[in-house]
């Protein structure tokens, strides 16, 4: 490698910060989604795909589309929002829930939960199973979020491939579920269809974390591998958004590499769970 | 500890990255042994694993070697003196301003953690002061991720195919014609020893 192609490699990179930079800039002012607090590898690398994937020369070529192209905006909010998910993904969580979470909620007349991020609804039907089995389900008003109303159309109809049940099934019984985990659902040719009743107090809605406000007060907040991509400014506002959420002693559910430590809401939560990442928030703030 | 002013003039490599499979434990350990106790690049390594798998890989390597070595926390800081393992489930990436960020995007060639998911953001980051390293494995990982460390300046090296567990991938490198140097471990561990031999 001599100098030139070295200096011509990173001023390729610095155009491309700014091209990402801008597109950013375009998707929030003319979509309202905001990016810019999210982790910048992430992004660049998901717009690269793009940019490839399509056969672009550069993401400038991008930004013309999504400029001029009504349904582009589609494409890129799928590829920056990530939505891979899996039902009892984590199973250790779950039981978690189901030792130090539940008896606690069981003390309630009834209870809201949010799902803060819950992409194609894996998570929420996961969840609900388990207050199911547990005789919360009936009064237990469920919040099913996420901006990408794309996912939500699937999470709403709570159809899966049947290629992945065995994985699930395996996820369930080493969660801790007491059933089969086929008594939640229906198989027909290469899909399952959950059963509707595990969905009959859930509310399916868009709310974006980044640009919306609190829009309930609720017992549990569920919301894992979100804030894994986002700066620590933004999952600090976004934590403080989840705090004013939470009644005082409800809890806090995030994903595995996902951490309250070393933000702003450190001191507002007690641990029950460090390694599952379940939270408490505290009932008289400041001890 | 971090590196002294003379110590950023001398060293050329700021950072090395280390992609394994099949076969990775036992030439990921014969790599650490080789390294001097002088030596403080931080390392950050990429070995396939089962999604299952806990976090043994640290404890394991630590045995091995002088640097610190512990599975990478989100957003902490790259250090000299460290050597990060990415943790099982997740693709590691490095952010511009030198921290770790990892996430749970698609697999990336049928594995997650991915070496071209690191080593194709840490290219980005460390440009002409990175070193690659491509090892024993049964698949194309890393093959793309060497070419983009050698697009953007930095150096590669894969391991001698011959002496590899299993060859296939540092072979796809060296057939992509993304790889500055061919050794084996030994070859490895005193190249990157040499990186702190006085110069003066
Ligand atoms: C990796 S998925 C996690 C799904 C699920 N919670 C789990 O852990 O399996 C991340 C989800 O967060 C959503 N998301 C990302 N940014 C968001 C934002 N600003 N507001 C609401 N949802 C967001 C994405 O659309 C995606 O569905």
């Amino acid at each position: 490698m001599n100098m030139q192609s070295k200096n011509e490699g990173s001023k390729e990179l610095q155009k491309q910060d700014l091209e990402v930079r801008l597109l950013l800039e375009a998707i929030q002012q003319i979509y309202g989604y905001d990016f810019r607090g999210y982790n910048q590898a992430h992004v660049r690398r998901r717009i690269l795909h793009r940019v490839q994937n399509l056969g672009l020369k550069s993401i400038s070529e991008l930004q013309h589309k999504l400029l001029h192209e009504e349904h582009f905006i589609e494409i890129l909010l799928r590829d920056l929002s990530i939505n891979v998910t899996e039902m009892f993904r984590d199973p250790g969580f779950y039981r978690s829930m189901r030792l130090e979470v539940i008896p606690v909620l069981k003390t309630y007349p009834f209870i809201k939960v949010w799902h803060a991020g819950c992409s194609t609804g894996e998570e929420v039907y996961s969840f609900a199973i388990l207050l199911k089995e547990e005789g919360l389900l009936d009064r237990a008003q469920i919040y099913a979020t996420d901006f990408n109303p794309i996912v939500l159309e699937t999470a709403r109809k709570g159809i899966y491939p049947v290629s992945r049940i065995k994985e699930y099934t395996q996820n369930y019984q080493a969660s801790g579920g007491l059933q089969s985990f086929s008594d939640f659902y229906i198989a027909r040719y290469d899909s399952v269809i959950m059963d509707h009743n595990l969905r009959k107090n859930v509310v399916f809605a868009e709310h974006n974390l980044v640009t919306d406000n609190v829009f309930a007060e609720v017992h549990v907040i569920i919301c894992r591998n979100v804030l894994i991509y986002f700066n620590k400014d933004l999952q600090n506002r976004v934590l403080k958004l989840f705090a004013d959420s939470l009644i005082k002693g409800g809890f806090l559910g995030l994903g595995s590499k996902e951490n309250i430590m070393f933000t702003e809401v450190a001191d507002t939560f007690t641990v029950v769970d460090a390694s599952e990442k379940i939270y408490k928030k505290k009932i008289v703030l400041g001890i | 500890m971090g590196f002294s002013m003379a110590d950023k003039a001398k060293l050329k490599y700021r950072a090395v990255v280390i992609g394994t499979s099949a076969g990775g434990l036992k030439a990921l350990k014969q790599l650490v042994e080789g390294l001097d106790p002088v030596f403080q690049l931080p390392l950050l390594i990429v070995q396939h694993l089962s999604p299952q798998s806990d976090s043994f890989l640290p404890k394991y390597l630590s045995q091995f070697t002088h640097l610190k070595v512990k599975e990478a926390d989100p957003h902490e800081p790259i250090l000299p003196g460290y050597a990060y393992t990415a943790p099982p489930n997740y693709h590691m990436h490095v952010e511009k301003n030198g921290t770790i960020l990892l996430s749970v995007d698609e697999k990336v060639n049928f594995a997650r953690p991915s070496i071209d998911v690191l080593f194709e953001s840490a290219a980005w980051v460390y440009q002409q002061h990175l070193i690659g390293i491509l090892m024993t494995g049964a698949n194309n990982d890393g093959a793309k991720g060497m070419c983009q460390i050698k697009m953007l300046g930095g150096l590669t090296i894969a391991q001698l195919p011959s002496e590899a567990e299993v060859p296939i991938m540092p072979e796809a490198a060296i057939a992509l014609g993304c790889t500055s140097k061919v050794l084996d471990i030994k070859g490895i561990s005193s190249f990157l020893n040499g990186q702190y031999a006085k110069t003066d």
